[in-house]
């Protein structure tokens, strides 16, 4: 029987650790800040990022600098994305007992494609070839938070992040607060079925990061860290000097 | 039209697809079986007939056509990989391309269309239903036309063409095979699945082993009934009378005529 996958636990002797949430939410900041105190404790940890796959890099920027996607194209230009990533980025260091952290991970998929339009059922099958994640991180952020945020840290909204090609509404926040707000109910709807853990991503940015390395010790398992650490928890590590996001 | 036009999958949820008074023809079939000659005498004896008539090559997309080139030079491609790439390519192909050239009334030649995806995406170990749930947001075609030969005619007409290429010979998968063994093997593989996919999508088996010229006639006998929907079939007369002027080109309605 076919299976949607992403629902048995992997049997690879690394950890998979993937953060998601819209756009603005902060969600690549605190995977970095992951990522070094992680790095810090002596873990091997492999960092891999959506969209960022040398295969298929030109093909998404030329469609998307024309505007020529349509919903499909663009749902399997990211599937190709991440299936030339999970083979080459994913598995390998997974299977060399490293931790990846991705940012984003296929539940970007599953918002972002539902809410352009595409069946939901259709874009979860493509998927199912993922491996299934031992910590899924949801950071949860308001749309007007996360536009506030966009707005302070860079020039423009993009195109595809604004959703301008569903012809929501001419004006560009419109268009990004109607998109957003699909794509932030589709995360909450998939919150419970994918056991995502959820942080209040509108806290202070060291609150949220204490709150990720809690879990993150919580659900890898001693024994997965007693490999690097030794005698000690890992709370006992030197802890990085935390950065701060910029404006 | 004579039954409402449908997708073979789960579709395009977003994509009103009623009203595609064009036709969808497709012909398939593995390598050097003839497709692309066969396909531009079609476009000629269409054409000739006064139907508007668009070809869509299998990889021609502007989206990912290169993309799909270099990675076949770089030999980084998996069954995955090849597969949603092959799936952008008909996507792109699909919703710029076929579908309005079907709302426009044209008729549409495919040379190849996804069962070529599914083919070799199953010689390759693919996940069966994986690769037909992937496929599901294809349209529906008014007639698949799979030319069919065996493989040592292939392999001759191949050598004939433009000689046996890496890919065509299947030797991603037979490391250490030469090109002519691994060809036969590879290629072997290929029609038996193609036979798999003959029952399940309703293929029309045309035996590409004739002379180019029966393979054509025959073609066009089973296009005729697709195209007269249920009117009188276009014969002969109704050739001279295309050719004589407007008289003559009342008669097809629906079908586009430039």
């Amino acid at each position: 029987m076919f299976t949607p996958g992403l629902q048995e636990a992997h049997h690879y002797p690394g950890k998979l650790i993937v953060v998601e949430g819209i756009d603005g939410s902060g969600k690549s900041t605190q995977a970095q800040l992951l990522q070094k105190w992680l790095a810090n404790c002596g873990i091997p940890v492999f960092f891999t990022e959506w969209n960022s796959s040398p295969l298929v890099r030109r093909a998404t920027k030329a469609g998307k600098k024309k505007n020529m996607l349509t919903p499909t194209t663009f749902s399997l230009l990211h599937a190709t994305d991440f299936a030339d990533r999970l083979t080459y980025q994913i598995v390998p260091p997974l299977k060399a007992g490293m931790v990846v952290i991705a940012d984003r991970y296929a539940y970007t998929a599953f918002a972002r494609d539902t809410a352009r339009g595409v069946d939901a059922r259709w874009v979860r099958e493509m998927y199912s070839f993922a491996v299934r994640p031992d910590i899924a991180l949801y950071f949860r952020v308001s749309v007007d938070c996360s536009l506030g945020r966009l707005q302070s840290a860079r020039a423009k909204i993009k195109f595809y992040e604004a959703g301008l090609d569903l012809n929501l509404s001419r004006n560009l926040e419109e268009s990004f607060c109607l998109f957003q707000g699909r794509v932030l109910s589709e995360y909450d709807n998939m919150s419970r079925e994918y056991d995502f853990r959820v942080i209040n991503a509108e806290l202070p940015i060291d609150v949220q990061q204490q709150q990720v390395r809690r879990i993150v010790e919580r659900e890898m398992g001693e024994e997965y860290l007693g490999r690097y650490l030794g005698r000690g928890s890992i709370g006992a590590a030197p802890r990085p000097v935390m950065e701060v996001e910029a404006p | 039209m004579t039954k409402p036009r449908t997708f073979i999958g789960r579709g395009l949820p977003y994509t009103n697809i009623d009203g595609l008074s064009g036709r969808l023809i497709v012909i398939e079939g593995t390598d050097a079986v003839g497709r692309t000659t066969q396909i531009e005498l079609l476009r000629s004896w269409l054409e000739f007939q006064g139907y508007g008539v668009i070809v869509t090559d299998w990889t021609s997309s502007p989206l990912v056509a290169s993309t799909i080139d270099l990675a076949k030079e770089g030999h980084t491609m998996n069954v995955l990989t090849f597969n949603l790439l092959y799936a952008t390519d008909y996507a792109d192909r699909l919703e710029h391309v076929i579908i309005p050239a079907l709302r426009a009334g044209f008729v549409v030649l495919s040379d190849r269309y996804i069962y070529t995806a599914l083919a070799r995406a199953m010689v390759r170990g693919a996940d069966g239903q994986w690769i037909r749930s992937l496929f599901g947001f294809a349209l529906q075609p008014d007639i698949i036309l799979y030319l069919r030969a065996d493989v040592r005619t292939l392999v001759r007409r191949a050598m004939l063409s433009n000689g046996l290429d890496y890919w065509e010979s299947g030797l991603d998968q037979n490391p250490g095979l030469d090109p002519y063994d691994s060809f036969i093997r590879y290629q072997r593989k290929l029609l038996r699945e193609y036979d798999h996919l003959t029952g399940e999508f309703g293929f029309v088996v045309v035996n590409a082993r004739h002379s180019i010229t029966t393979v054509q006639a025959n073609l066009r006998r089973h296009i005729l009934p697709i195209l007269s929907d249920g009117r009188k079939p276009l014969g002969e007369a109704d050739q001279d009378a295309a050719l004589l002027g407007p008289a003559g080109q009342a008669e097809t309605g629906a079908l586009c005529r430039p």
